[in-house]
């Protein structure tokens, strides 16, 4: 089915089980593009795309960098420490800059939720979120679906569970709306203090014990425990974290099935998953990363649509509909 | 300005078309060696099936056959409109040295090829291209012609070819439609 | 200054249990006669207000003014236009100023800056604390001998209790009461709305409602250990107005406001990241708002204010989290109590006048709240029917963050005299020159 999703990739929540399945199906043919000897299709040839990173990311930013450059889009870089605040230049000023520059799209991480939709409301531009503050990043959400949909087939009454800070956490957001969506069973397991108090009303099981969910789950979203989001001490210690919550290997074997490990990266090795479980037969983590640059291929080629009304335009003269290009 | 359908080629006329071509091919390829089809998203795929099968009964070897979508080669991609769906590609093979007959149902403006051969080109550098075509229609706008040529077709300006398969389509048939019709 | 006829208004007046049509005659900035038919002298400005009803001028205790300091987003010139234009006859100004009014001077300015503004009174509040950096004690003496009302370091909580019990023991000297901002810091710190399921959805850090009521409860203890007056300024949450009424069943000295937007819009309001919604405390929930009209209604929460909160506009045109806290209330405040209120039946205009005029006065010991004779000519006309669309671009406010832009509301002022002058008029015309002599049925 052939749909458009509208000019910005903002989140999850507001795309519909046939549209996050659009994307994944789009994904599929990407993902051979990046086993040929030449890694390039001329697909968006001409576009320029910028990634505007308020927030340190390498591995994100080098998704779509390659994803963008796969493409034989026109990439450019542009890192921003700091808010808009202490920065000086606003991001309304920064949006006007780029529209000012005939941008196509902008790719965009920053630390304040909702900053995404606020750029994609005040330029013209394709805005595509990469990640902002703790509210979605939504090619993270995608490329774990598909990795899950690779093994699983239909998503469908799959049981997921996603561990660690889900308070913090955008990746686990993402992950329960693109979930749920596709109708698969989700579940959140971790300590109270980094459960969102409303996660009741989000339609996910919870666990208190990792050994609860790990004897429900068929796959597990294992979150980096992120240090650097929080503001004050939620937990005691990494290694009581470790010890209570961690995704370990004897945790594992006692599971009554396979479980399939997941983790958007980068990994505490030792805090919230262990280095044999990371690396071992059940882990999916790199298959992540090989679908996150066709998942991310696959929203670019989607949003950089094509503009119906040229389409009409052009069939005035030359041009013919799609049957009819031989 | 015509209204009605006119078949062009039935099942059976297709299966003596691609028959002839299938020989065709073998011919100017001086053999076998190094051949390789490779059939154009959608119905060019399911003609190649049906040659590769054709060479095996005729010469006894099952040449490699390879299929190739075209479509993020377009160069109409930016007008086109809503995005079109992309289909597989599957070309595992060293390019070097080897006879890549590409094969598609109709023949028309030649944009098609064109980005074929652009796309083959980011594959490798084959020894030679040559081109096989159920349909010749006419019409280029570009400078390609076809190598092995089912059937030259006449068609009106508010017509078009439909080139059915009975893999895909209800049966296998050749007809003239007007533009009109879905 | 002529002699002012406010003619065929009904006139709602709880603190005479009035509610007639009459007239209201104006002489010499006071009240000199209420009632069915008035005779005066021949040369007076006569006001139709047939239609209309004539109260107590409105009262607004909480809003902040800007200035000193921040003149590019609000004056008291301007604030004091505002409040005109809401039908409000006073305000009283919160100290969170650049430099804070923390001393007889700086009160003193906002007194002699209110003078030349003639329009609606402005009353300054007093910080509690010096540069209300919750420490040292300001001196209220001096402050209330310049002209403040009551003392606040509103903006902030007072975190300390120590302090607080202070400030209320301290109040009791000059009987005034002392006005907290109900946040308990460590547990709102980094929070931008209520807590809640839109929070956990948007990816915002929630402000709990117990962030408020923890320091409700305080404050009444301590209210109850000292005797003192406090005052707690906008009520949000639901768990508020239970503890709020517990303290006066046991006849602790605690009064209440509550803000119009707290009545009447929810947490939902923030969907989409609007930076116009976003305020502190925040927007709850539906269960919170009906809460607070209930407590309006009964009288556990004794009394509106509008927390007006001009904010400039590239302030608000950022990223929600950075966005300053506040909006604009004085214009919009009566539309938005008719609108949400009383056409919802939980008041009746008797109520509303109560809440917005005569208990503002009787709490904070102000001049007006009442249309009896004698008294100072602070009066509201307003239209109970009128029906219009905010368009904030046309505020006398220099602030346009308000969440009802656009909205149709019920309600608005058309009149508002202060100490016998006309402010603010709007769609009345004033007859001059009309003889009096005549009587009505």
């Amino acid at each position: 089915m052939t749909g458009t999703l509208g000019k910005d990739l903002l989140g999850l929540e507001s795309l519909t089980g046939d549209q996050i399945r659009l994307i994944l199906d789009t994904a599929e043919p990407f993902k051979e593009i990046s086993e040929r000897a030449i890694k390039k299709v001329p697909a968006l040839r001409g576009s320029t795309i910028v990634n505007l990173f308020f927030e340190n990311s390498t591995r994100t930013r080098i998704s779509f960098e390659f994803a963008e450059k796969r493409l034989s889009a026109d990439t450019v870089n542009v890192s921003v420490a700091g808010s808009s605040v202490s920065k000086g230049e606003t991001l309304v000023d920064t949006a006007r800059n780029l529209e000012a520059m005939r941008i196509d799209m902008v790719v965009i991480r920053h630390s304040a939720s909702g900053a995404a939709q606020f750029l994609a409301e005040r330029i013209q531009s394709n805005v595509i979120n990469a990640g902002d503050g703790t509210h979605e990043h939504p090619t993270q959400g995608l490329l774990d679906i598909l990795t899950l949909r690779d093994r699983f087939g239909d998503l469908k009454g799959r049981r997921v569970c996603i561990c660690g800070d889900i308070l913090h956490s955008r990746v686990a957001r993402s992950n329960i709306w693109g979930l749920t969506k596709l109708g698969a069973e989700v579940a959140v397991c971790g300590p109270r203090s980094l459960l969102p108090n409303a996660i009741d009303e989000f339609g996910v099981r919870i666990f208190d014990r990792v050994e609860e969910a790990i004897e429900w789950a068929e796959a597990l979203n294992v979150l980096r425990l992120q240090f650097e989001r929080m503001t004050a001490g939620y937990i005691p210690s990494a290694r009581e974290y470790n010890r209570v919550f961690g995704i370990t290997r004897e945790r594992l074997d006692r599971a009554p099935r396979d479980i399939l490990i997941l983790h958007p990266g980068p990994m505490n090795r030792g805090v919230e998953i262990d280095s044999d479980v990371a690396d071992g037969p059940h882990s999916v983590i790199l298959d992540q990363v090989t679908n996150g640059v066709a998942v991310r291929m696959a929203v670019l080629y989607l949003l950089a649509g094509g503009k119906p009304e040229l389409a009409e335009a052009a069939k005035g003269g030359s041009g013919r509909g799609r049957e009819e290009r031989e | 300005m015509t209204t009605k359908t006119t078949t062009v080629l039935d099942a059976r006329a297709v299966e003596r078309t691609l028959k002839r071509m299938s020989v065709e091919i073998v011919e100017l390829n001086h053999g076998t060696d190094d051949l390789i089809i490779v059939g154009i998203q959608r119905r060019g795929v399911q003609l190649a099936d049906r040659l590769v099968k054709m060479i095996e009964g005729g010469e006894g070897v099952t040449v490699p056959q390879g299929s190739l979508d075209i479509t993020l080669y377009r160069d109409d991609l930016q007008t086109v409109g809503p995005r079109p769906v992309v289909g597989p590609t599957h070309l595992p093979w060293d390019l070097e040295g080897k006879h890549i007959v590409i094969v598609d149902d109709v023949l028309y403006t030649g944009r098609t090829i064109r980005a074929a051969l652009d796309e083959l080109a980011d594959f490798g550098r084959p020894a030679s291209i040559s081109l096989a075509v159920l349909i010749d229609r006419g019409g280029r706008e570009l400078p390609i012609h076809a190598d092995v040529v089912g059937k030259k077709v006449e068609v009106g300006e508010d017509e078009r070819v439909d080139v059915m398969v009975a893999e895909l389509d209800e049966r296998t048939e050749v007809v003239i439609v007007p533009k009109s019709t879905a | 200054m002529r002699p002012v006829l406010l003619s065929g208004g009904t006139l709602v007046d709880p603190s005479q249990d009035l509610n007639e049509i009459g007239d209201v005659f104006i002489t010499d900035g006071k009240i000199v006669g209420v009632g069915r038919s008035i005779e005066g002298p021949e040369e007076a400005d006569v006001i139709d207000c047939a239609g209309l009803i004539v109260s107590p001028g409105f009262i607004d205790v909480h809003c902040h003014l800007r200035e000193p300091g921040r003149e590019d987003v609000e004056t008291i010139a301007t604030g004091a236009r505002a409040a005109a234009a809401g039908g409000f006859t006073a305000v009283c100004a919160m100290p969170n100023t650049d430099p804070v009014t923390d001393n007889q001077a700086a009160v003193g300015f906002i007194v002699r800056q209110a003078q030349r503004a003639e329009s609606a009174r402005v009353y300054p509040i007093g910080a509690i604390s010096v540069g209300q950096e919750g420490k040292a004690l300001a001196e209220f003496g001096e402050m209330v001998g310049a002209g403040a009302v009551a003392v606040s370091d509103d903006g902030k909580p007072v975190a300390s209790a120590q302090l607080m019990r202070t400030a209320l023991e301290y109040a009791r000297t000059f009987k005034i009461p002392v006005i907290d901002h109900c946040e308990e810091p460590t547990l709102s710190a980094g929070g931008s709305m209520n807590e809640g399921i839109v929070s956990a959805q948007l990816g915002l850090k929630g402000i709990p409602a117990e962030a408020e009521e923890i320091m409700v409860i305080r404050d009444i203890l301590l209210a109850r250990l000292t005797g003192g007056h406090v005052h707690l300024a906008h009520m949000s949450t639901k768990g508020s107005v239970e503890l709020i009424r517990w303290g006066k069943e046991r006849g602790i000295r605690v009064t209440a406001e509550v803000c119009p937007h707290h009545l009447s819009l929810t947490e939902e309001s923030v969907r989409g990241y609007n930076t116009n919604a976003k305020m502190n405390p925040p927007l709850r929930t539906a269960k919170d708002v009906e809460a607070l009209r209930e407590g309006v209604k009964d009288g556990t929460i004794d009394l509106i204010a509008t927390d007006h909160a001009p904010h400039h506009y590239d302030e608000k045109e950022r990223e929600f989290a950075d966005a300053p806290n506040g909006i604009v209330g004085l214009e919009t405040a009566l539309a938005v109590i008719v609108t949400n209120l009383v056409e919802t039946g939980h008041l009746n205009f008797s109520d509303l006048v109560d809440r917005m005029a005569c208990t503002p006065a009787r709490v904070f010991n102000l001049p007006g709240g009442s249309l009896k004779r004698g008294a100072a000519a602070d009066v509201t006309v307003f239209d109970p029917k009128a029906r219009w669309k905010v368009d904030a671009s046309q505020f006398a406010s220099k602030g346009r963050n308000s969440p009802y832009d656009g909205m149709p509301l019920v309600g608005r002022a058309a009149c508002t005299i202060v100490a016998g002058s006309v402010v603010f008029r709007s769609g009345i015309p004033v007859r001059g020159r009309e003889k009096m002599n005549r009587t009505r049925g």
